[in-house]
């Protein structure tokens, strides 16, 4: 009896259903599965800002929900607010903010943010307190574990996984290599 | 180099301690899949990472009928507070004392280190490991492998 087990890609493909910025028909794609407490999520978010930046039109960006909840206290909740956000069409900016305060995640902090973002507050509250897009949370994690996500962030660029730094001048050079052999 | 018992081997049993008080004997796990996963030590930055992964999964090695153990050549005591700082809900085993002789029949100790290789194995419900992998000491192997090779067990023994 043999079992076969794949090599890291990314296994579900981005649609409809994900949170992306910039053109469906970009020639780069690059998903980040991520975790709103994780430090080094919180580092990278500047860079994807800056690559998204560079590239323009050439990127679009797609985040997934990859909370190590037992870890990261908040990142959960953290994680379902932005999914809250984002079915009143304010992901980006829940995102943002969530990453730019990464110190205060606490639930009252996330009712703070839903506010800045200007979301219908019952909608959000009630979303919150039954957790209804605890499920979506999860099914985005477990796509990742299936993709090969062994820690935050990972990213995959064009549905390759992306392994090595995350800096800025590594991941231009990878954005344009793949730029440059058009895959 | 070391080169993990292959899929097909009877896996070896042994007895170690989970706890101070208490200890987990493979044999007493059949009739359910086991997942061992070697690694190299409590608290350096790549375990963490992985143990905490494992740890979300738990609940779907469960749903496949699988039970989790974590083994390295730390101590009990260690294990205990590597695992309170993150939450652990799955037992980490002390392959302590004769340091490394369980991670040694399974072909997962590094001499020149005097530590666990990152190693994973599938055993089935028979005590037969079924799928093993090993993986480059700094890197986190993740749970793909993992979990293909029990939806597989899972698929055949419903047949």
């Amino acid at each position: 009896m043999k079992i076969e087990t794949g090599a890291p890609g990314l296994t579900v493909p981005v649609s409809d259903r994900d949170h992306t910025q910039g053109p469906a028909d970009a020639p780069l794609t690059l998903v980040e599965y991520g975790d709103y407490e994780c430090p080094h999520c919180g580092r990278l978010h500047p860079i994807i800002n800056q690559l998204r930046q560079q590239f323009g039109d050439q990127l679009r960006f797609v985040y997934r929900n990859f909370p190590l909840a037992t870890m990261h206290r908040h990142a959960q909740h953290a994680a379902e607010a932005a999914e809250s956000a984002g079915v009143q069409g304010k992901f980006w900016p829940m995102h943002d903010l969530l990453f730019e305060h990464q110190n205060a995640e606490t639930d009252e902090d996330l009712v703070h943010y839903a506010t800045q973002a200007g979301l219908d507050m019952d909608q959000f509250m009630s979303d919150m307190k039954q957790h209804v897009h605890a499920a979506r949370v999860r099914e985005d994690f477990l796509t990742g574990v299936r993709s090969g996500v062994n820690a935050t962030p990972t990213l995959f660029l064009n549905a390759r996984r992306l392994d090595g730094h995350h800096d800025l001048e590594t991941l231009t050079a990878q954005l344009q290599s793949a730029l440059a052999a058009g895959t | 180099m070391s080169f993990p018992l292959p899929a097909g081997t009877p896996a070896p049993d042994f007895t170690l301690s989970s706890a101070p008080d208490q200890t987990v004997s493979l044999r007493d796990l059949r009739g359910q899949n086991v997942i061992l996963a070697f690694y190299p030590a409590d608290w350096s930055p790549v375990c963490g990472d992985q143990m905490a992964l494992y740890n979300e999964i738990v609940p779907d090695f469960e749903g496949l009928n699988a039970q989790l153990l974590g083994i390295s050549v730390d101590s009990v005591w260690c294990h205990a507070a590597f695992a309170h700082d993150r939450n652990l809900t799955f037992p980490l085993l002390a392959d302590f004392e004769p340091k490394g002789a369980v991670a040694r029949t399974y072909g997962a100790y590094r001499d020149t280190d005097g530590i666990t290789e990152r190693a994973l194995f599938v055993i089935d419900r028979e005590g037969i490991i079924r799928w093993s992998y090993l993986s480059p000491i700094d890197v986190n192997p993740g749970a793909d492998g993992i979990l293909s090779a029990l939806e597989q067990l899972e698929k055949r023994s419903a047949k």
